[in-house]
Formats: C-alpha cells, sequence, structure tokens
C-alpha cells in the first residue's frame, strides 16, 4: 500500500474544493455546459446516456480494504449499489446526481480516492502489473515507478491541455499484465547488460480507430531519467500532436506520420536541456516514495501446506477454482486469489455494494487488507496463506465472485456500450452476458483454454477488441447493429493486432460466431494444450473464416 | 477583455498594431509574429518597449536570437483547450532565461490561471470580468504542488525531504 500524506490529502481536498466552486458555478449558470465540460471531464465526470457517471482512479490497481469500503458506501449513497471496475483500473458509477457529486467526491478524498485526470486530454491514471510486488516474475515493484509519475503528472501546469487523452502503463515483470505496449507511452523495467535496472520506453501505442502496437524509442533509460524523458516526449506531443481532428490527435498518429527514428529525435532534443535539471531524480527522492509502500509481514510459511492437499483432493469444486483462479506468490506459502467479476449472465466487472463490503471484510481477514483491481475487470486479494484458500474459497463462493473462469472464454472484457454510453453504436454487455451463458459449462471452458474476447460498442475500442483473441466491434450499417470480428489479437509482451475474419455479422448471430469460431478452434488445434491464439497463428485466419461464412 | 497583471485588472500600456497599420515609435507596441520577424532587426532597435504576439505553432527558436531585445512575448490560446503555448512558456522562462512580460492571450477562463502563472505567465487578457476578478484567488486554490515548473514553487518530492511545507508565499511575487 501506498501511504497518503499531508502533500497528498491536502491537494485531494483542495481539489475537491475547487470542483464543489465549479458545479456551483455550473448550477446557478455562471458555466455554460460547454465551459463546465472541460472542467467536470478533468474529475472523471462524464455526461453518459442517462446521467452522469464519475470514474474514480485506482492508482496502479491497489485498493485498501478501507477504500473499497468507500467505493461500496459512495455505490450505495449515491448510485443503484454498484460500481463498474473498468479496463484501466477505474470504477465507474453510472447514476450520480450532478448536485451531489462534490459530497461524493468528498467522501471519496477521506479515503484517498479522486477521478482527477480519469478524463479529458491529459494524463489518465497511470496503470501497472495487478500483481506488483507479488508476482514471482518481477524484478522490482513497478507502483513506485507509477507513484512518482503520478505525482509529477497531477495537475502539471504544462500537460493538463494535450491534444488528446494520454495513457501510461508500467510492468516489471517478465509476463506483461499491464498491456505496456498498447500506450501512449509504455514503461517496461529491466536489467541492462551491466546489471542496472532502468526503462525500456515505447511510446505511440493505442487502440481506438487507428491501433498501433507501439514503438521503442529508447531501449534503456537509467532510472534517474525517467521525469525528464517522459517530460521531454510529453512536450513533443503538446507541441506537434494534431489538434485539428480529435481521430487523429493521440500520439501514436504522431509518432506514425513523423516516423518512430524523427520523433525519438525531437524527443532527444527536448531532453537533453533539462535531463540534469530539476527532473533529474536523486536516490533519496525515489526512497522517500518507495519507503511509504508498506508491505505485509509475512509469516514463514511452506508451499502445499496438508490443509490444501486435502481440500483439493476431497472437493472437486474448489480444485477446479483452485486450479483457475489462484496463482503462484513470490513469497512461500502465499497465493495471489483472482475474483472473477464474470458471473454467468452478468455485466463483466460490475460488483455490488454488499460485494465490496464482503470483499473488504475478506481482505482484512485474509490478504494483508489489500485489494487489487486488474484491467482485465477482476479482483484480486494479493497476499493469501495457502492454508486459508479453502476457507477462502468458500466464503468468495458464497458472495459470487468464485466463477472459476480467469482466462477463459467466459472472462470477457466488455466496454460499457450503448446501455450506458452515449458514444456507442452496439450494446456489448448483453453480447457479453449471453456469451457467458453459452460457455457456462465450465469443462468445455477449461478444455478450452486460455481464450480472451474483448468487446467494443464503437471504434473508440474501450473493450480493447483488438488485442482480443477474439475481439467483436460494435458497427451501424442501416441503423442496425453489427459487429466485426477479428481473432489474433494479444496484448501481452508479443501485442499483436487482431485480423478481421470477413463481413460484419448481425447482432443477432454474434453468439453464434464465436460457438463457431471456437468449434473450429477445437477441430484445428493439433493438441490439446495448443491455445487459441497458437492455432490462429498456426493455421491463419482462413479455416475460421470459411467455418463462420461458409454457412451465412 | 480585462488584462490581469501583480494580480490586479490593470490598464494595458500596449498598443496592438495590426499587420498593415504604422508601427508608431514612442508607443509601447505588440506587432504579430511574421511581421515582427521580417523586420526583427530594426524593430529590436526600438526606444520604446517592443512585444511580439507568437502564434501556438511556430517554434520558440525562431524568437530566441531577440529575446533580449523584447519588452513582452504574448502566447496565444485560440481555445481554452489547446495547450501548446503553455509549453513554449516553458521554454521561453525556463530553457532560454527570459525575463520580460509574458502574457497570456486568447480564450483565457479563470481555471487555467493557476496552470499559466505555474508555466511562466504573469500578465493576463482575461476574456470575462467575473473571472478577472477573482484572478487573486483563483491563484491560492491550491497550496501543494506536485511537479517543478516555471514559478518557483518547491515540488512535494523535494518538499518531503526538506520535512517542509512547499512554498506557497513567495510564489505569488511575480503576478
Amino acid at each position: 500500500m501506498y501511504l497518503y500524506d499531508d502533500f497528498d490529502r491536502t491537494l485531494v481536498a483542495e481539489r475537491v474544493a475547487e470542483f464543489r466552486d465549479q458545479v456551483r458555478r455550473r448550477l446557478s449558470g455562471e458555466l455554460s455546459e460547454d465551459e463546465f465540460k472541460l472542467l467536470r471531464l478533468m474529475n472523471g465526470v462524464y455526461l453518459q446516456l442517462h446521467a452522469y457517471m464519475l470514474r474514480i482512479a485506482i492508482p496502479y490497481g491497489t485498493l485498501s480494504s478501507r477504500q473499497l469500503r468507500t467505493l461500496a458506501h459512495v455505490a450505495r449513497r449515491y448510485d443503484r449499489n454498484y460500481g463498474h471496475f473498468t479496463t484501466r483500473q477505474n470504477i465507474q458509477f453510472n447514476w450520480i446526481k450532478l448536485e451531489e457529486l462534490p459530497d461524493a467526491m468528498a467522501d471519496l478524498a477521506r479515503a484517498g480516492l479522486h477521478g482527477m485526470q480519469t478524463s479529458g486530454n491529459c494524463v489518465r491514471n497511470i496503470t501497472t502489473d495487478q500483481w506488483a510486488a507479488v508476482a514471482p516474475d518481477e524484478i522490482e515493484d513497478p507502483r513506485i515507478w507509477a507513484e512518482i509519475l503520478r505525482q509529477h503528472l497531477t495537475l502539471h501546469p504544462e500537460f493538463s491541455f494535450l491534444p488528446r487523452k494520454f495513457k501510461i502503463a508500467v510492468t516489471a515483470a517478465a509476463h506483461d499484465r499491464a498491456a505496456v505496449r498498447v500506450h501512449d507511452i509504455g514503461l517496461r523495467l529491466h536489467r541492462n547488460g551491466a546489471g542496472e535496472v532502468g526503462f525500456e520506453v515505447v511510446v505511440g501505442g493505442g487502440l481506438g480507430r487507428t491501433p498501433f502496437v507501439g514503438k521503442t524509442i529508447k531501449p534503456f533509460l537509467p532510472k534517474r531519467d525517467l521525469l525528464s524523458y517522459v517530460e521531454a516526449i510529453l512536450r513533443v506531443y503538446n507541441q506537434f500532436g494534431r489538434r485539428d481532428n480529435i481521430y487523429k490527435a493521440r500520439i501514436k498518429i504522431l509518432v506514425h506520420d513523423l516516423g518512430a527514428e524523427a520523433f525519438a529525435k525531437e524527443v532527444e532534443a527536448e531532453w537533453q536541456p533539462i535531463r540534469d535539471g530539476a527532473l533529474a531524480l536523486d536516490p533519496a527522492v525515489i526512497a522517500e516514495v518507495a519507503a511509504r509502500f508498506r508491505y505485509p509481514d509475512y509469516a514463514e510459511l511452506d508451499d502445499s501446506p496438508p490443509e490444501l492437499a486435502q481440500a483439493r483432493a476431497t472437493d472437486r469444486r474448489f480444485a477446479n477454482w483452485l486450479g483457475n483462479s489462484v496463482a503462484n506468490h513470490k513469497v512461500a506459502g502465499y497465493a495471489i486469489v483472482t475474483l472473477s467479476l464474470k458471473p454467468e449472465g452478468g455485466p463483466p466487472g460490475d460488483a455490488t455494494a454488499e460485494q465490496m463490503d464482503a470483499i473488504a471484510d475478506l481482505a482484512d481477514r485474509y490478504s494483508f487488507g489489500e485489494i487489487r483491481v486488474g484491467h482485465e475487470q477482476n479482483l484480486a486479494l494479493p497476499h493469501v496463506e495457502q492454508r486459508e484458500l479453502p476457507a477462502l474459497w468458500r466464503a468468495l463462493d458464497r458472495i459470487g465472485v468464485a466463477t472459476p473462469n480467469v482466462g477463459l472464454v467466459s472472462d470477457i472484457i466488455s466496454c460499457p456500450g450503448l446501455d450506458y454510453c452515449s458514444l456507442a453504436n452496439t450494446r456489448s454487455i448483453p453480447v457479453a452476458q449471453e456469451l457467458t451463458r453459452r460457455f457456462r459449462d465450465l469443462d468445455l471452458a477449461r478444455e478450452l483454454g486460455r481464450l480472451h474476447i474483448n468487446i467494443s460498442g464503437c471504434i473508440n475500442a474501450c473493450g480493447h477488441h483488438h488485442v482480443g483473441h477474439i475481439g467483436l466491434l460494435g458497427v451501424e450499417k442501416n441503423g442496425e447493429e453489427y459487429f466485426q470480428v477479428t481473432i489474433g489479437g494479444r496484448a501481452d509482451e508479443n501485442a499483436e493486432l487482431g485480423t478481421l475474419i470477413g463481413p460484419a455479422v448481425p447482432y443477432a448471430e454474434v453468439a453464434d460466431v464465436v460457438e463457431d469460431i471456437v468449434a473450429a478452434y477445437l477441430e484445428l488445434r493439433d493438441r490439446p494444450n495448443e491455445i487459441f491464439l497458437d492455432t490462429v497463428k498456426r493455421v491463419g485466419v482462413e479455416p475460421f473464416k470459411e467455418r463462420v461464412y461458409a454457412a451465412r | 477583455m480585462r488584462l490581469v497583471r501583480g494580480g490586479r485588472v490593470v490598464a494595458d500600456r500596449y498598443l496592438r498594431v495590426l499587420d498593415e497599420a504604422p508601427i508608431p515609435d514612442s508607443v509601447p507596441v505588440i506587432i504579430p509574429a511574421a511581421r515582427f520577424l521580417a523586420d526583427a532587426a530594426e524593430l529590436a532597435r526600438r526606444e520604446a518597449p517592443t512585444g511580439v504576439l507568437w502564434p501556438n505553432n511556430r517554434r520558440i527558436s525562431e524568437l530566441v536570437p531577440y529575446l533580449d531585445r523584447l519588452a513582452l512575448v504574448a502566447l496565444v490560446f485560440p481555445s481554452f483547450k489547446d495547450g501548446r503555448a503553455y509549453s513554449q512558456a516553458r521554454q521561453l522562462r525556463e530553457q532560454h532565461g527570459f525575463r520580460g512580460e509574458l502574457r497570456a492571450a486568447g480564450n483565457i477562463l479563470r481555471d487555467q490561471f493557476l496552470f499559466l502563472v505555474r508555466a511562466g505567465f504573469d500578465s493576463f487578457e482575461v476574456v470575462k470580468d467575473a473571472d478577472a476578478a477573482v484572478f487573486a484567488e483563483a491563484v491560492r486554490r491550491y497550496s501543494v504542488f506536485y511537479q517543478p515548473a516555471g514559478d518557483r514553487r518547491t515540488p512535494a518530492l523535494r518538499a518531503r525531504l526538506q520535512h517542509a511545507r512547499p512554498g506557497v508565499a513567495d510564489a505569488h511575487e511575480r503576478v
């Protein structure tokens, strides 16, 4: 956990006071909706189809049990008793009244939570690996760097009116769970030949209308230079990013138009004059931030305790969940537990106030009071003693967050779609719900293995459809809802964009099409453990296309 | 429009000279960038203070050779949303050491004041009278700052090491 100090608390409180004044000016008519729009957006307030929506940042996906209880309170007091976890480690409340927003924000601020920069053309919530500091394959805690960046880029006087939104992600693990190659800036901590740890800097990745996998412009950036180099990138983007066309305004277009090499040269020219200035990070500054991350006082335990083996042998449902939702922890005797927010028939990523309160209690009891939020729209308890897993499982099962489908076909990532969003062409959530019903058979899901379905209700790609193993993109044709289908996308360290398999299919047929693709995969794979992605890679899209369109 | 300088609404002593109009000798003037550059050597020798209105899509490096003879640079915000001039301001102040008046022109509203001050601006052509009237209050809205910028406030990362609250008081002197 990162502990807020007086600086952090004061700033958030001052922000709430400022927003309260802005809402007052809007309600009194001093501000037009147009003028208010920019201000509310910088506080995470959108005007959706039916109501204002409030998006709250969960920096680097780490929540304390107290913070989760505060989110439950906001859901209960100001919303309709639930919240929606997004693909960028945020939570959204969909039904908050404008006049109550300042109070909701004040309640959140008391727990160190805020909506600053969760929307608008500024640097958004900085995301990272939801298994930070517990994953066995990481070289150090990436959240320290996310926090240093968060502070530096919060209310930044130069970069609060960028051409377009700006997303940064950090990973420090061999396996990239933060999708850094599809961010405006992706940072990968790694060790160079001399054994020093620094950053690979990737720019210009992103999804949306024009998807790109980012380009590496700095293979190794020393830690001391992180802020100055990011500042130089943002300065180049702020000056030269396009502002004439909202669809061409992201940094990926600038990087693409200039070419990665010329872009890197511009950055270099901005960076050299500032790299040894006030932004150079000296070790004392880094240590000060690092010191405010608190780590659990782990007990000395052995892996695979007898209680676990016994429960696994005697309870098949527990064994299935253990095999699916529990991951190795870097400390012996502990485990990382993923809580599926993808129950059969449910909207992906939603949690009720009761569930949030119950999870907060379970975090206190079993996970040192800590909860993580991942970009797959699931939660995790990061520090669970292995011997407690059977008891924890029973408790999670009771509140409906133990569906053993993590990473499987029904663990669907979806945007809110036309049920909430004013930009959407199509509904997304009902498609996800239908797919979870079609693939309710968990034995079949396990048989299929790792398979990610991502759904976006429009080209803005909030459901990250380009990097879904199967991606569904909602489009409108003559007033009807259709879906384009891509396969073979992935967001990990080998990030790739999916390939379109053919003409868009009508809304009513999209679940059938996914079933066809899955059936084709089962026939095409050359062995049971060849995952869907590898089969696509080996045979190409053609056999899938034939299967889907032969009968249509 | 109201001009705010030194934290107060003041009269503008500069005359804005349009592209074709003659430039009077003994009056402070603000000249559009293209006209200034066309005759820069001559204009920079004027006795009365000379300012230039610099568009936000032109590199600051073109202006750098004349900075020590310019009394004012006005940077432009065509709309509230277009933040290019924040970068130009910081380059002028922090990299090129410009110490003259740095003026924010265009669509300037109250919610930008503090960002503008932090980027190094010290005069402001404010669109709404009501916004100009609350300038001093608006720039005091925040007392803590996370990052170093064109003002002299101590950023939190450093201030924490000094176990002091970040500087507030001295920050407003220039405004």
